[in-house]
């Protein structure tokens, strides 16, 4: 299997859906078809490439011919193709919600082409086997997020959006650093050369210092440790949005210390896999803080954002197979459900026109499959069994709970990882016992807006998550797959630089 | 050539951070635009410096410079341009929607419109 | 103190505002010369473009020039005069179909079984301009140029508009 054209489709798509519509943006019917149209488009072709996947292992294609080290390479592996997949279908949902939330204004100013465009910078990132590659395809996520988050434009977004922007400017510039020394130290960005190149010279200290480098340029952008930014960013533009950024956009981040920190930089696991751990549980214990001091239902949900990307790291950080696939498993479900969080608590302060937990209540008389979708995600969220989070977090925590007689710090982790879901749970029960019981406050007609068409992506995803926690039994052995190829480089390697290896 | 780049790279962070940490809106985005500068300096020196050659590779010239650094530069300049241009109109906007440019001031506003 | 940088801002805006009107009034000098050398770059732009696929050139290069003479003749007369003599295209739609150009270009290889962006070329016999080398690269290069010149000139259309359309 040389090539394959099929791997540039989930990049394509989009791209060309965004494009077209931005031509026709009079007309939102058609646009809204079209999101529709390429999504669904999205997950048919990624849930082919799983297959492809699954069965002639790892998928490349060379743009435009030329051989790997050199041109610019595009590789599926199996961790590549499930967040391939999972993005579309969080793209589909979050569209289908914005159909009745975004607002007419926003539909016409682009919003849809651009929501495009960021799915395009978010497949790309997945796909990509180049450095370089890697960062231009973050700006063109980055450059969507701008738009969207200052989309509408009213003072708090302007304020917020600004913040975000800097931040990211300059993460961006310290990405490029790393880049140019690494280009410098090395010779070659092609990730599977990389590795080739830092395993043949074990990662002398230089190349350490890059690999921190690059560390804190993606924990920047992944919200881990370096989170100051996010709950504000967060919890500014309206909910279709927020929930794609809590969902996708830190998770790129996280995707890109996966793939630095399992395919290149592996050689000093006590420098950088010991900073990696330190950081994970900062903010396991930090986000934990946050969800637990705020009353705010945005807040909350962002801070939670910070906990998963804090849960997800950590597995990265133990650094064993089963942990790495814990990670993977957990990194799925903390996507799907972190939209559906976002979603449910968008549709909660669409209803009460407010978000202080304080001046609501009651909200299941009136709305009970909200209210129990709320509940079912809390509890995924928490690692209830048989719900989704559980096989995730009891695979990190067993294998940090395992590996911590080797090194004792792995202990302190898991136990953090294990408070953190009490945090996240106590967070959660506050919204539903502060929202959904008590005194209905408000009668049916006194409600300031509906929930017309905002409860069927939340079912959709609902059904995902469950079917993701019930069914894993069907869903390991490709999840297992994907850890393989992070645990084992040279299946990675051997598949993108096929004869020079 | 090498010693004279980094000193001016060095030079550039220096005004560039310098810039970002202050307190008007306009500053820190010429902080982040001199920063950038200096990054693509850094990478073009990264990639080696040399004199007289061509950034071609047709298999005929004797000495040629290698192209990647060139490329990489050109596309993080034109992304830089873009990122840029934007944060100014945003920056714009935020001043006359918000009607200051201090960061200090900024913080203070806190109506939920 | 907080409001000096956009100070100046405002008072280059005052300035600009002004010449706008001095232009309009005598400004034969600017005028005269635009007429000649807007072509003469125009032309320029067309040598980038085509020494491109060898030289140093290309539909980056020659779209960002194509962009500054129409900016030149953008300041020589006012925008509405240049506007007039164009054919009506939305700068954002030229921006867009550039891309769409360039992309789909790429996708042909992929309709004949070759990776993604594939280039092909050929030598043909073409009247007058005898033996000529043809490449689907230079499709791809118009797109670029195209989308290069729409944004360009819908970044400077946008900042000639009067920018208090951003306020509410």
């Amino acid at each position: 299997m040389i090539m394959n054209n099929l791997v540039a489709f989930p990049l394509l798509i989009p791209l060309l859906a965004g494009l077209i519509m931005a031509i026709y943006r009079k007309s939102i019917p058609f646009q809204r078809w079209f999101s529709l149209f390429s999504f669904s488009l999205i997950c048919i072709i990624s849930f082919y490439l799983i297959q492809q996947v699954s069965i002639e292992g790892i998928q490349i294609l060379e743009l435009g011919g030329w051989q790997a080290p050199f041109g610019i390479v595009l590789v599926v592996d199996m961790l590549s193709a499930l967040l391939l997949m999972t993005t579309g279908f969080i793209g589909l949902t979050c569209v289908l919600f914005a159909f009745g939330s975004i607002g007419e204004e926003r539909e016409q100013f682009y919003f849809y082409p651009f929501f495009q465009f960021l799915i395009t910078g978010v497949n790309g990132s997945f796909l990509t086997g180049d450095l370089f590659n890697l960062f231009v395809c973050f700006e063109v996520m980055l450059i969507s997020s701008y738009v969207l988050i200052s989309l509408g434009g009213n003072k708090i977004q302007l304020r917020e959006s600004i913040k975000y922007v800097v931040i990211n400017t300059i993460s961006s510039t310290l990405f490029l650093v790393g880049i140019a020394y690494l280009y410098a130290v090395a010779g070659t960005l092609n990730m599977a050369h990389l590795s080739v190149r830092v395993a043949e010279s074990g990662q002398p200290g230089i190349l350490t210092t890059v690999a921190v480098l690059l560390l804190i340029v993606f924990s920047l952008k992944s919200a881990l440790f370096l989170f100051f930014w996010l709950p504000g960013a967060y919890s500014a533009p309206p909910t279709a949005i927020a929930a794609i950024f809590g969902a996708l956009l830190t998770k790129v981040g996280i995707y890109a210390i996966f793939r630095t920190s399992t395919l290149i930089f592996y050689h000093q696991l006590e420098i950088t896999h010991t900073l990696l751990g330190v950081m994970a549980a900062l903010t396991m214990l930090f986000g934990g803080i946050g969800a637990v001091a705020h009353w705010d239902i945005r807040n909350i949900l962002a801070y939670n954002v910070i906990i998963g990307v804090g849960f997800i790291v950590s597995g990265v950080a133990i650094f064993t197979p089963a942990s790495l696939i814990g990670a993977t498993y957990y990194f799925i479900h903390d996507m799907v459900m972190k939209a559906l969080l976002f979603l449910l608590g968008g549709t909660v302060i669409r209803i009460v026109g407010s978000n202080k937990l304080k001046e609501m209540g009651g909200l299941i008389r009136n709305h009970t499959l909200l209210g129990w979708m709320f509940f079912i995600a809390a509890l995924s969220l928490a690692g209830v069994p048989p719900l989704s989070g559980f096989i995730g977090k009891i695979l990190i925590i067993q294998e940090g709970l395992a590996s911590g007689a080797a090194r004792a710090g792995f202990y302190w982790l898991a136990a953090i990882g294990l408070l953190s879901s009490l945090m996240v749970l106590y967070s959660l029960m506050k919204i539903f016992i502060n929202g959904f019981w008590g005194e209905t406050l408000l009668a049916q007609d006194m409600e300031k807006g509906d929930t017309k068409g905002l409860l069927l992506p939340c079912v959709l995803l609902t059904a995902a998550g469950i079917i993701w926690g019930v069914g894993a039994e069907i869903f390991y052995p490709f999840v297992e797959q994907a850890g393989e190829s992070m645990v084992n480089p040279n299946l990675y390697i051997e598949a993108v630089l096929r004869e020079v290896v | 050539m090498e010693t004279l780049m980094a000193i001016i790279i060095g030079i550039l962070f220096t005004i560039g951070v310098y810039l970002v940490l202050s307190k008007s809106l306009l500053r820190i985005i010429f902080g982040t635009s001199v920063i950038a500068h200096g990054t693509h300096l850094l990478i073009i020196t990264m990639g080696g410096l040399k004199t007289g050659g061509p950034p071609l590779l047709d298999g005929r010239a004797v000495s040629y410079t290698d192209p990647l650094p060139q490329a990489l530069i050109l596309t993080a300049i034109v992304i830089n341009f873009a990122t840029t241009a934007f944060l100014l109109v945003l920056a714009y906007r935020a001043y006359s929607a918000l009607g200051t440019e201090n960061m200090d001031h900024l913080r203070g506003i806190n109506d939920n419109e | 103190m907080q409001n000096q940088s956009f100070g100046i801002l405002r008072g280059l805006r005052r300035f600009t505002e002004g010449s706008v009107i001095k232009i309009k009034i005598n400004d034969v000098l600017l005028q005269t010369v635009t007429k000649v050398a807007s072509f003469v770059i125009l032309t320029f732009s067309v040598y980038l473009f085509l020494a491109g696929h060898h030289n140093p050139g290309g539909g980056f290069i020659g779209g960002l020039v194509v962009a500054a003479a129409i900016t030149l003749l953008f300041l020589a007369y006012d925008v509405k005069t240049v506007r007039a003599g164009f054919p009506p295209v939305d700068f954002k739609v030229l921006a867009v179909s550039g891309v769409l150009l360039a992309v789909i270009t790429g996708m042909g290889a992929v309709v004949f079984g070759k990776p993604f962006l594939s280039h092909a070329f050929g030598y043909f016999n073409l009247p007058l301009f005898g033996e000529t080398e043809l490449a689907t690269s230079v499709i791809f290069d118009v797109g670029v140029a195209l989308a290069v010149l729409g944004t360009a000139l819908s970044i400077i259309y946008t900042i000639s508009e009067d920018m208090c359309i951003w306020k509410r």
